[in-house]
């Protein structure tokens, strides 16, 4: 069994501060990591090749530094690893990116099963793991937390929606994206850290890819962001002052009085 | 295309560096770099002095909508019966098609749906139905290619949907397939009117900056919009409509997946996404018996019950319940976050709450800064005090 593993870096959100006088985001500081819900999409494929053999190959798109988010990769269990990545790769939307992994997973050899994170943390569109899998010709199940059965050609899975779980059954090769109830990741392993300091990494760029530089990157992206801003905030909480039961009682006011209850 | 630094222009002044929102320039021997990551979003050359920022963008003639005309929206079934986003989505949607003085059209994929002539009070000018027992379940794979079919046929220059469950799972794939740009989980929508430009907001960078995104180049323009953000209209039952019956194909179009059951959430009996009341729990509540106590409290407001993530980690409640960025993005009419400190994390999922009450007993916990009312307190005190007055009552 073949599992493909898409990672993003992304910036530690616990980090990600808007300063209330300048209003812009404080960057110092912040570490890069794997997308948390893309680290139970590697968690998830680990458990896979241990449970049918194989391999996991993940993948990322991004900037140079995204290699050492590989390298933390194969320390928990991936076997190999590519990187794409190109200035003309920048600025990509979810479109231009999905096309981006699509082309370069097309060049792999043989693939079983393509696990993506239910969205990323900067981003949060969630949108490349449908794209992705469109752009493959390949079913697509979304949320999944519990993989069933996963054989020859075919999978079982349960997926959380709005409403409550579904079943599902598709023919390989497929795209999941996972939530993060499908597992608890593991830690590295001494092994898995001494494999990842030895690992080579390839890196491929839009000439190795062979893509036309005309729909990756920002040139490919069909969405432009124009304006960015800090959200409105509604200003400090009234909080009532007194005794439970008078605060209780001027809460229930206030309530009523906007025709809240 | 592109952004360029005219080093002759550019004095290193610095002026540019703050305002970057993602970062990317810094001042090296007095003079600006980029780094890679760009989004041309045009904030450095507003603030530069020195007209050294250049941003060239795509030519306004490059947008070609002259074919394409008409709003649509997604209207969203589940069991043969409308989800209230379809009704939101209708009320936004008929403010974008008056300004743009086009059509408003319902698309609607189900089975035998109740009040369907509801789509047409609520401000569609059409409806198209397709109406086929392959259709109950919300297929993703029939949805997927109906869409796709009928945007081909009609051409629409702008198509929204909820940021459902559904909607994220099958309009990103119908974008993809049309080749068109898409916006997820959008809290604003205006209109260009005179370039026809649809300008979505939305939270992005977990909910610490908002961004406008637009789609110039291609069509129809696509977003999924962000549930109970926008607010359903008046029905006016004696609006006239024509319902288009579309016959679904089943040689064209077969699903690869396949519905071998569904399990509603039975832990909920009012859902989150749906709710006008939330009532939410976070460590403050120290163990999984205290949740009972805000179930007696939902019970008593007709709400539904929310978790921060902390409660969810320990296995206090399941994670269906977890509002944030893990979780559910929830935006009721009233929410009560009990025990909840206020991460950013958790706010993200539900700061466009209409109305917010912390109760807490740190007065300097972060979800009063966000909170409309707040009661700095022992909950273990203000709950079943609330609980006793709203059952009196």
């Amino acid at each position: 069994m073949n599992v493909v593993a898409c990672l993003k870096q992304v910036p530690g959100t616990t980090d990600v501060k808007i300063n209330p006088e300048t209003n812009n985001l404080i960057r110092q500081g912040i570490k890069n990591v794997i997308n948390p819900f893309d680290t139970y999409a590697l968690e998830e494929g680990v458990r896979i090749k241990e449970r049918c053999g194989g391999k996991v190959i993940v993948i990322s798109m991004g900037p140079p530094q995204a290699e050492e988010m590989l390298r933390e990769a194969i320390s928990l269990g991936a076997d190999e690893a590519l990187l794409l990545s190109d200035s003309a790769f920048a600025g990509a939307d979810t479109w231009a990116t999905a096309y981006t992994l699509a082309t370069a997973i097309n060049k792999l050899e043989q693939y079983d099963i393509i696990i993506c994170g239910r969205q990323t943390i900067d981003g949060d569109t969630g949108q490349v793991g449908p794209e992705l899998a469109e752009m493959l010709g390949v079913p697509l199940v979304t949320y999944v937390n519990r993989i069933e059965e996963m054989s020859d050609g075919q999978m079982r899975v349960q997926r959380m929606i709005d409403e409550g779980h579904e079943a599902i059954q598709a023919p390989l090769p497929a795209v999941i994206t996972v939530t993060k109830d499908i597992n608890v990741p593991r830690l590295p392993s001494l092994r898995g850290i001494a494999r990842s300091e030895s690992a080579v990494i390839p890196v491929w760029n839009s000439q190795k890819l062979g893509v036309d530089p005309a729909r990756v990157g920002l040139s490919g992206s069909f969405t432009r962001v124009i304006k960015v801003f800090s959200p409105e905030r509604s200003c400090q909480a009234e909080v009532f002052q007194g005794e439970v039961k008078e605060q209780v009682e001027c809460l229930i006011g206030k309530l009523k009085e906007a025709g809240l209850i | 295309m592109g952004i360029q630094i005219d080093l002759d222009k550019c004095v290193g002044c610095g002026d540019c560096v703050p305002v970057c929102p993602f970062g990317l320039l810094e001042v090296m021997d007095n003079k600006v770099q980029l780094k890679e990551g760009c989004t041309l979003c045009g904030a450095c050359q507003e603030a530069c002095d020195y007209e050294a920022i250049l941003i060239e963008t795509l030519s306004e003639t490059e947008a070609s909508s002259d074919r394409h005309r008409g709003i649509w929206v997604f209207a969203e079934q589940r069991d043969g019966r409308l989800k209230s986003v379809a009704y939101e989505l209708l009320a936004k949607g008929r403010e974008l098609a008056d300004s743009l003085k086009t059509e408003l059209s319902a698309v609607c994929f189900g089975h035998s749906i109740d009040e369907i002539n509801q789509l047409i009070a609520y401000g569609a000018d059409k409806v198209y139905l397709v109406d086929s027992p392959d259709f109950a379940d919300n297929s993703e794979d029939l949805c997927t290619h109906q869409l796709v079919e009928l945007i081909r046929q009609n051409e629409p220059e702008v198509v929204i949907a909820g940021a459902t469950s559904l909607g994220r799972s099958f309009i990103p794939r119908v974008a993809s397939i049309i080749e068109t740009g898409l916006t997820a989980d959008c809290t604003g929508l205006e209109i260009d009117v005179e370039k026809r430009l649809l300008l979505q907001t939305l939270p992005t960078f977990g909910g610490n900056i908002m961004a406008t995104i637009i789609c110039q180049a291609k069509r129809p323009q696509m977003s999924t919009v962000r549930q109970r953000v926008f607010k359903k209209g008046v029905p006016d039952e004696r609006r006239k409509g024509q319902i288009i019956r579309v016959d679904f194909d089943k040689e064209c179009i077969t699903s690869r997946t396949k519905l071998l059951g569904f399990v509603e959430d039975i832990t909920e009996t009012i859902k989150l996404d749906e709710a006008d009341i939330i009532i939410s729990g976070g460590r403050g509540l120290g163990k999984p018996e205290n949740f009972r106590l805000l179930e007696d409290l939902a019970k008593a407001m007709g709400a539904a019950l929310g978790s921060s993530r902390p409660p969810v980690d320990e296995g206090w409640v399941p994670y269906s319940h977890q509002v944030g960025q893990t979780g559910r993005t929830v935006c009721p009419k009233l929410y009560i976050a009990c025990g909840i400190s206020g991460s950013v994390q958790h706010v993200v999922g539900m700061q466009t709450s209409e109305t917010i009450v912390a109760i807490n007993d740190d007065p300097n916990a972060p979800i009063f800064e966000i909170a409309t009312y707040g009661i700095v307190g022992d909950l273990f005190k203000v709950v079943p005090m609330l609980i006793g007055k709203l059952k009196n009552e």
